[in-house]
């Protein structure tokens, strides 16, 4: 199967080892992704909070650019462009004034877009039976020790749950499972990183991350699982700085969903980019 | 000494406020608020903000334009969503903060050295301009316009990405920047 591929901004910068272990791991399932051409960033939330349709316009160039390519599902990883690339399909259909203006925007720089595009995340592809069943049979390296923490932090089931439950999802805890992991069970699943805040306000964004980071360890995980580039960057990189500021001696890795199914599936440490990690790896890969 | 006065009276209040926010798309159901206080219970970040949300609502319907437009909540609240998802009256909580961020930002009354709307400043010019956000010179940006002196406490961990190659220090740009520009133009007309 091949499919229409949104990265975003981050993943080509702080979150690469994302971008590589999803376009190596999904290899494996027979899912090619292919970039769509000269994408424009989403905008995020920070836009938003600026000019909403001038937002909405930098998503419909993006929906525009992925609908010529005849392909109706567009992949992206980051939950971010996830839900902003939908917020605008959503709101250019709700409301028509908004929807003419963008359209009319569109148009005058000779593009268009007929709303035929359906905005993915990879878990969704990957969170039915037939799928499981497939990944199942890829592992080769069953996830003996490993305890996971299933983070899906708050954009990819709110405000629009298409996919899963927007309080207590389940599809990472599915491929986890599938993987011969033992799921840490939490109700934290979707409580939210913060986002920019740490690099804003740090002190609150710094305790947001520490709640997660704190009950991922009394629950005896060994590692953190994410599905977002932003989520990813938070719970990682700002541990030492955490434990600076309440004394904690947190040292929990933190990895994409895709890497950890790469490791499963036996895949080269260099194709998952797994050297990317700031916290070291070393304990968790021995238990396996 | 300056005497503040502590209360509003009715005609001081600007009840013009909540009718324009409810001709908004996203803000339409707001005057159906029950003030149960799902969304302020659930939120996250609640404990941080001068208002919590459901305070916010009732001070949109009783008309108190400047408050809520300067106050920390609508910068603070990181879009998660919680609250709408939560609220029983299928209120979009998260999208009336920014509607409301955008009128502050037109009204000129956001918080200026504030970092969360200055980081929003220089995203939206960077992406504007290039199409693209390098994460690298946006933090640059942020830092020197808000507290310059932090730099110092994030070399350890810039370093750490530089060492595993998440660092871009080549600005990212579109090709065709122009389309992208005649789009955002048409939308100022
Ligand atoms: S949850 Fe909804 S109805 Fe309840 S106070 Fe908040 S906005 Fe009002
Ligand atoms: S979207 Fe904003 S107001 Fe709503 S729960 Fe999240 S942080 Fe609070």
């Amino acid at each position: 199967m091949e499919y229409n591929y949104y990265p975003g901004c981050s993943v080509k910068g702080t979150g690469k080892h994302y971008e590589e272990s999803l376009i190596n791991t999904l290899k494996e399932l027979n899912i090619e992704l292919n970039e769509i051409e000269d994408w424009n960033c989403c905008g995020a939330t920070t836009y938003m909070s600026i000019n909403e349709l001038k937002a909405f316009a930098l998503a419909a160039r993006n929906l525009s650019l992925a609908e010529k390519n005849n392909k109706s599902d567009l992949i992206t990883p980051c939950s971010a462009c996830y839900l902003v690339l939908k917020k605008a399909d959503d709101y250019i259909k709700k409301y028509d004034q908004i929807g003419k203006k963008i359209l009319d925007a569109l148009k005058s720089a000779g593009m268009e877009y007929n709303g035929k595009v359906k905005v993915k995340h990879p878990l969704e592809l990957l969170t039915n039976d037939s799928m499981i069943e497939d990944i199942k049979k890829r592992v080769k390296k069953p996830l003996n020790g490993w305890k996971v923490f299933c983070y899906y932090g708050c954009q990819i089931v709110r405000p629009y749950p298409d996919f899963d439950d927007p309080r207590y999802p389940m599809s990472l805890d599915n491929i986890m499972n599938a993987l011969g992991a033992e799921v840490v069970d939490h109700p934290f699943k979707t409580r939210c990183c913060g986002g920019s805040l740490t690099g804003t306000i740090e002190d609150v964004g710094l305790r947001l991350n520490y709640i997660l980071l704190y009950e991922a360890q009394v629950r005896g995980a060994n590692c953190v699982t994410t599905v977002c580039p932003l989520c990813q960057f938070n719970l990682e990189c700002y541990q030492s700085k955490i434990n600076k500021q309440y004394k904690s001696s947190f040292s929990i890795p933190v990895l994409y969903f895709s890497q950890i199914m790469g490791i499963a599936f036996g895949l080269p440490r260099e194709k998952l980019g797994l050297n990317r990690s700031i916290i070291s790896l070393k304990t968790l890969l021995e238990v396996a | 000494m300056e005497i503040n006065k502590r209360i509003k009276y009715e005609k001081e209040l600007d009840d013009s406020f909540w009718r324009w926010i409810v001709s908004t798309p996203g803000g339409e159901n707001v005057e159906q608020c029950i003030q149960c206080g799902m969304c302020s219970g659930s939120c996250p970040l609640s404990i941080y903000m001068d208002y919590t949300p459901r305070r916010l609502i009732a001070m949109i319907k009783a008309g108190f334009k400047d408050e809520v437009l300067k106050s920390f909540t609508i910068w603070l609240c990181s879009s998660c969503y919680t609250c709408t998802i939560q609220c029983p009256m299928n209120i979009k909580v998260t999208d009336l903060m920014y509607i409301l961020k955008q009128k502050a930002i037109e009204n000129k009354k956001y918080p200026k050295r504030f970092p969360i709307s200055v980081l929003s400043k220089e995203f939206f010019n960077m992406v504007s301009k290039k199409g693209r956000n390098t994460e690298i010179n946006l933090v640059f940006k942020l830092l020197l316009k808000t507290n310059p002196l932090k730099f110092f406490g994030m070399a350890s961990l810039g370093l750490k990405l530089i060492k595993t190659g998440r660092m871009n220090f080549k600005s990212d740009a579109i090709k065709n920047i122009k389309q992208l520009k005649t789009i955002l133009n048409s939308i100022e007309e």
